[in-house]
């Protein structure tokens, strides 16, 4: 994964481009690559190609055939206003998600670093992300219910009015975005602490000889040295949050419910593609919206490794 | 080290045999002999001849006991076929079955909906039944009229035999209709329309009580604080809206399709349609009427099991939800209001098993479809009064066994009696049409979207589906 970056010439070599020598290793190495690479073909080539193919074609899911269409469903994708409604909802989402998730982990693991050396305290907050999603998204639907949820049996002891998380459009896609926050920010934490671990602890006694305060040193120790790990971090999740599906499909799905909804508020770009291959039996469609959703992740994942310059680190 | 060694060989023979077994039924290839003690993955096959396995699948958990002992009495009359069932909630046995028709496998024998069907048909993946039925003499006029029709498409191929029935009634929490002085009987009089809800919705208001005590018909309701709705709601309305709004609807004269079954336009834009929803979206906004935001969730049977609604529409095969331990009340069931078509309406479903194309044994599964449609397995159905079979003598036996019990459901069957039925709008692209509407409906029953623009809308995009 190491990007292409402007860099100063000195310090990057270039090695990367240089075959290695493995003088005469080669013969062993295959054998050791090549389990690795048969998944590779099996599980992820060949089923990505086939798919950018399914894609220019008129695939019925059910009778498990199609016939070429040529670019029907590209210029289909152009016109259909429901896939932009969709990205633009997964965007929101992931925006919520993100910056939610990253301000609560990098406190959580500045605190880790910081006050606690307890691998309890560390081992606990990993809880939520090793519950699995669909758990996770039933025990909320519960919890945040209405009528039913225990959430709202409290702020009712507040004399709040009972707040519909799941079923008012505009609330839908923030309580998606914090309980997969609460899901997952133990664990981004745990990349972040490990981050921190990089840090020379001589830094801040140094910081802390010159007078600067436990806030400063954040500001310009911590920060600006975490970069490369939280650049890391970021394009993991980002990623992740626009391909958010379970937990979306199995809330607002519920007992009975319409996956997606209220009124389509929450139908994220997977529901859609979800929709048009196993609900409409439309796979060739389904296969057209896939391929952009990847062409717009490679965008993304290449813009953020080249604005954060993650192949890089301040430390000299 | 010879212990290790023998382990080893044991272990990769038990793989092979559930490898052989996980590798679809290649004839014989599960059969393998097992004299390995301890691996006991294939059946002992010492019957004279083969046995078949058919593999069932159905949706409602209630109904498995009672198919089992059809099962087993066709088993018995059937030495040589095997009937496996299995069973998938609702929302999961449809993505199986699909998953099972893309990959060429799945299962024999499925249970059918008329919402899904046309859509396999299109695709090939169903066994058209009319050899088989004239070949065995199986006589379709031996249901509930109008039901065996359901299963044939338009070029007069028969997909389904019938095996169930449903209609809609209201359910009525005794406890709270009797608080409020009202019965069942007067339900049963209640006369509705769309413009003021007529003396059906005088029963719903006076019903609905507030955190004060206020009922829905004294002056002094408080619709923003209500502590019993009158009209609960089963769930999402959806495009058809069976449990929800179709009765009252259809008790306008409204119909989904211009054609039913297999019509190429639809209805939606029917000033009456509009009137109905738009009816209910003002219900709720009085505060009469559970809002739609709380049955989404967790669903109208929750709310209403809460105690939180007094009356609710919903269909025949929920009987036993109602009468169980879940329901924390008695309840009584009441038809469907006389709308302004001057009768009551309820939608008529039928569910039907259907044979799968991949099926290797099509013989066998049909042997199995054919009893289960057969007054010898719809008898063993009706005694348990879990749904109402297809066959009127079978249902006769569910009506009979409930009286037993002292529940009266003549509110469902009187539908069938008085021939107030209209069938279930069949189409061949029900879910895309169901996800145009559903959402549309979410809009208008929040009171985001005027109810006959947004239909008026919905109708041309659902009409373009429907021609194309």
């Amino acid at each position: 994964m190491t990007a292409a970056v402007e860099a100063p010439p000195a310090r990057r070599p270039q090695s990367w481009l240089k075959p290695v020598s493995l003088h005469g290793g080669w013969r062993s190495a295959i054998w050791f690559l090549l389990p690795a690479l048969i998944g590779f073909v099996a599980f992820y080539l060949y089923p990505a190609l086939r798919g950018v193919y399914i894609s220019f074609t008129d695939w019925n899911l059910i009778a498990n055939r199609g016939d070429w269409v040529g670019t029907d469903n590209y210029e289909r994708l152009l016109d259909d206003r429901q896939v932009w409604e969709s990205l633009k909802i997964t965007f929101r989402y992931t925006i919520i998600n993100i910056v939610s998730q990253t301000i609560l982990a990098v406190a959580i693991a500045v605190l880790m670093d910081r006050l606690t050396k307890s691998v309890l305290i560390r081992g606990i907050l990993l809880f939520p992300w090793l519950i699995p999603n669909v758990i996770v998204a039933l025990l909320w639907v519960w919890m945040l219910d209405g009528n039913l949820g225990v959430v709202n049996e409290f702020l009712g002891w507040f004399g709040m009015e009972p707040v519909r998380f799941f079923t008012d459009t505009d609330k839908v896609i923030p309580t998606l975005a914090g309980i997969n926050t609460w899901r997952h920010m133990g664990y981004t934490a745990l990349l972040i602490f490990a981050g921190l671990q990089t840090i020379p602890k001589s830094l801040y006694e140094a910081a802390a000889l010159d007078g600067a305060s436990e806030g400063q040193m954040f500001k310009d120790v911590t920060i600006p040295l975490l970069r490369p790990i939280l650049a890391l971090v970021l394009v993991i999740t980002v990623v992740g949050s626009l391909q958010v599906f379970d937990t979306v499909f199995v809330a607002t799905g519920g007992f009975g419910g319409q996956p997606g909804g209220p009124a389509n508020a929450s139908r994220v770009i997977y529901l859609y593609i979800y929709q048009y291959a196993f609900d409409f039996n439309q796979l060739g469609y389904a296969a057209t919206v896939s391929v952009l959703l990847v062409v717009i992740l490679l965008a993304i994942t290449f813009l953020q490794l080249k604005l954060l310059r993650a192949g890089e680190s301040d430390l000299a | 080290m010879r212990k290790t060694l023998w382990r080893l060989v044991a272990v990769s023979f038990a793989v092979t045999l559930i490898a052989a077994a996980c590798g679809g039924d290649d004839d014989g290839a599960a059969e393998a002999p097992a004299e390995e003690p301890g691996t006991a993955a294939a059946e002992p096959a010492e019957a004279p001849t083969e046995t078949v396995t058919i593999e069932y699948w159905l949706w409602d958990g209630n109904q498995q006991p009672y198919y089992e002992q059809c099962a087993a009495d066709f088993e018995a009359a059937n030495p040589t076929i095997d009937v496996e069932i299995v069973q998938f909630g609702w929302g999961d046995y449809w993505t199986n079955v699909t998953a099972g028709f893309a990959s060429a496998s799945g299962p024999d024998v499925f249970t059918d909906h008329l919402a899904r069907y046309p859509e396999f048909v299109a695709s090939g993946v169903l066994v058209p039944l009319n050899d088989f039925v004239a070949r065995d003499g199986v006589d379709t006029g031996a249901y509930f009229p109008g039901l065996a029709e359901l299963w044939v498409d338009d070029n007069g191929n028969r997909y389904g035999l019938p095996k169930d029935f449903d209609t809609i009634a209201l359910v009525m929490n005794s406890d709270v209709i009797a608080e409020a002085g009202v019965t069942a009987e007067d339900f049963a009089a209640a006369q509705w329309n769309p413009d003021d809800g007529g003396t059906f919705q005088q029963l719903i208001m006076q019903l609905s009580i507030d955190a004060n005590g206020n009922r829905g018909d004294s002056g002094d309701f408080d619709s923003g604080n209500v502590e019993i709705y009158g009209l609960g709601l089963e769930g999402n309305f959806g495009a058809f809206g069976q449990t929800t709004f179709s009765a009252f609807a259809g008790s306008t004269g409204f119909s989904f399709l211009d054609v039913n079954p297999f019509g190429d336009s639809a209805n939606y834009d029917d000033p009456r349609l509009a009137a109905t929803i738009d009816w209910f979206a003002r219900m709720i906004d009085e505060g009469y009427a559970v809002p739609i935001e709380d049955v989404e969730s967790l669903g109208g049977t929750t709310v209403f099991q809460n105690g939180s609604a007094a009356v609710m529409a919903d269909g025949s095969w929920k009987i036993g939800t109602y009468l169980g331990a879940d329901t924390p009340f008695p309840v009584e069931f009441a038809p469907v209001p006389v709308g302004p078509s001057g009768s009551r309406a309820s939608m008529f479903n039928g569910l039907a098993d259907s044979i799968n194309q991949n099926s290797e044994h099509q013989e066998e599964a049909w042997q199995w479809v054919k009893y289960m449609a057969s007054a010898a397995c719809q008898d063993i159905i009706g005694e348990s009064a879990v749904v109402f079979p297809a066959i009127p003598s079978s249902a006769d036996l569910a009506v009979a066994s409930h009286e037993v019990n002292g529940v009266d459901v003549s509110a469902f069957t009187v539908h069938v009696d008085e021939g107030t039925t209209f069938l279930f709008p069949i189409t061949d692209s029900a879910s895309q049409i169901e996800a145009l509407v559903g959402p549309a409906m979410q809009e208008i029953l929040r009171g985001q979207a005027d109810a006959a623009d947004r239909l008026a809308q919905v109708a041309d995009e659902v009409d373009a589906i429907l021609g194309s």
